[in-house]
């Protein structure tokens, strides 16, 4: 058994009492949210804090939904956010697996031209995509977002990554067998990129549940508005009503906790491995 | 069959995998991108009615007289200057913490990190809610501690630049935490035995051990927070609307103003080239450093 002398039980000590203080400072901005959306407006910022309401005021979750088109919100974010990310994963795990494991005329090239244009930020280049999408009259539309957002350097970088980490005698096995390249892609190496797509699944599902200046850019009538904008757009519209406010704020919070809480592992192996995105 | 037929065919194949990306990509991403060099140097207001007049690099020069640019220029490296090194040291501080083997750490992780994924839109909210200078509990407990006036924040021109510094690095730095926790996994146990051996405080340690084998990832992480606070926009526009006055105006927001509130298509994308211009310095410099690590 190892002594644990005084100064490091000393220096431990510290180490918790430092973590703690990070640990609030990064939670009491939520658990103020969750307070306050419990409250009367004119009880929101009394002084000292009640951190648990007396009378918990629930009817404010019940009043999101008939003050503002949070339902409206809800859905058409989750429509972007499911079908942004289902073809995000299958166009760039598609290209990816052909950039890794096939031989072919120009595929330096292209992968060049993929990895060249990570290093240019969306915010470059918004103002043309945004005059090329009206001119093809996808302005307030979802479409626009969708062809946005589907199909990103980033996933098609990050397929890949993995894909060259398979071995490639397994699939020579395979050709040797009469598989297609297909029914490689279909039946072994998708089965085998679960960890992969979940990464870029994660990414891919907070960047466009969490997007702002693109459906800020696109969308512009009320029945399209994710539930970003259309949230900015209550706080600007009912400013006073911090309840209200806050309701709908822990609202827009719960699915990316989810997601976050089920699926952290690969969120973090995703970061550390690749380092990109955003 | 002969050899070029099945070469060919191999060659379609490989077209055919690639395809659903690469056309969705070429046309919605590198068309634009390409677009985008031609407009800065176009006047244009957006409209089809309105022709499109070459006007070589007007829209450049212009820019060197123009108050909101230059405001927006000087905001958007004051912001970066602040708010770097801040989130940097934060983060190292974080990972160093969490890469010991204490009670809870998990979910000390994930607190930390939670603010990185939550969505922007409620977590202002929240935050200017908090910072609110006349009712919000943060001056009411700077009032308790006996501060006679204190800060306006979103709302003083002094102010305003630190409240949108400080909101980034609260809500930034756990990402950063993931990519140096990554970075300490990286360094060999045996470095600190032998630091040990010398008599190396835990400080020393720290010093002699820590910071010189994570140079590496701060490097990186250095790059990659330098590009991502040239890019900022949320933020300001959640916070302080740019204001009061051009206190915060940042240049992804003067951008989106000339383009979609001014309708100065040609200004906008020249503002843009010089934020691309910004940050392939960044990128460029992140290259040669990458090398001269590898080899």
């Amino acid at each position: 058994m190892q002594v644990v002398s005084t100064k490091q039980k000393i220096i431990r000590m510290i180490v918790y009492v430092l973590l703690v203080l990070c640990a609030a400072v990064m939670l009491l901005p939520f658990l103020w949210m969750l307070s306050a959306s419990l409250k009367l407006d004119k009880d929101v910022f009394t002084f000292p804090v009640q951190w648990i309401p007396k009378h918990p005021r629930w009817a404010n979750y019940h009043d999101i939904w008939t003050e503002i088109p949070l339902l409206t919100f809800v859905k058409n974010t989750v429509k972007l956010t499911v079908i942004v990310t289902l073809l995000q994963l299958f166009t760039s795990s598609f290209a990816a697996y052909a950039f890794a494991k096939l031989q072919f005329k120009g595929r330096n090239t292209l992968f060049l031209g993929y990895i060249a244009t990570i290093a240019m930020p969306w915010q470059v280049y918004m103002v043309p995509q945004f005059v090329m999408m009206s001119k093809m009259g996808l302005n307030n539309t979802h479409l626009a977002i969708i062809l946005l957002q589907a199909f990103s350097a980033f996933g098609v970088f990050m397929m890949k990554q993995f894909y060259t980490s398979i071995p490639t005698e397994l699939c020579e096995a395979a050709r040797v067998d009469g598989m297609t390249e297909y029914g490689i892609y279909f039946r072994i190496m998708l089965p085998l990129s679960k960890p992969a797509l979940s990464t870029l699944t994660i990414f891919t599902f907070v960047n466009t549940w969490n997007d702002f200046l693109g459906p800020y850019i696109y969308l512009t009538r009320e029945e399209l508005k994710t539930i970003q904008i259309g949230l900015r757009m209550f706080i600007t519209q009912y400013s006073q009503e911090y309840g209200l406010i806050m309701a709908a704020s822990v609202v827009t919070l719960i699915p990316v906790l989810i997601v976050f809480l089920s699926l952290q592992q690969y969120f973090v192996q995703g970061i550390a491995t690749s380092g990109l995105k955003g | 069959m002969t050899a070029k037929k099945t070469e060919f065919k191999k060659n379609l194949v490989a077209y055919s995998f690639i395809a659903p990306n690469f056309i969705g990509f070429a046309i919605f991403t590198l068309v634009p991108m390409v677009f985008a060099f031609i407009l800065a140097f176009l006047d244009w207001d957006g409209s089809p009615y309105n022709p499109m007049h070459f006007v070589g690099f007007k829209n450049f020069a212009n820019l060197a007289s123009d108050d909101q640019f230059l405001a927006a220029f000087k905001n958007t490296i004051v912001y970066t200057v602040e708010t770097v090194p801040l989130t940097l040291i934060m983060a190292l501080i974080l990972a160093v913490l969490l890469n010991q083997k204490i009670k809870g750490r998990d979910f000390f992780r994930t607190v930390c990190f939670f603010p990185y994924v939550a969505s922007m839109v409620a977590v202002a909210a929240v935050w200017n809610m908090l910072f609110n200078p006349g009712m919000g509990p943060v001056n009411e407990i700077l009032r308790g501690f006996g501060v006679q006036n204190p800060p306006g924040w979103s709302a003083d021109k002094d102010w305003a630049m630190t409240t949108i510094v400080q909101f980034s690095v609260w809500k930034y730095m756990g990402y950063y935490m993931i990519l140096y926790l990554a970075g300490l996994q990286g360094i060999n146990p045996e470095l600190y035995e032998a630091a040990n051996l010398d008599g190396c405080n835990g400080w020393q340690r720290f010093w002699n051990v820590t910071i010189p084998q994570l140079s590496a990832t701060t490097f990186f992480v250095l790059v990659m927070l330098v590009i991502q606070c040239f890019k900022v926009y949320d933020v300001v526009y959640m916070i302080t609307q740019a204001g009061p006055g051009t206190a915060t105006l940042v240049m992804v927001y003067d951008i989106y103003n000339k383009a979609f509130v001014y309708s100065s298509f040609g200004s906008a994308s020249a503002e843009a080239i010089v934020l691309f211009a910004l940050v392939l310095i960044v990128t460029l410099i992140q290259f040669r450093g990458q090398r001269k690590t590898e080899a």
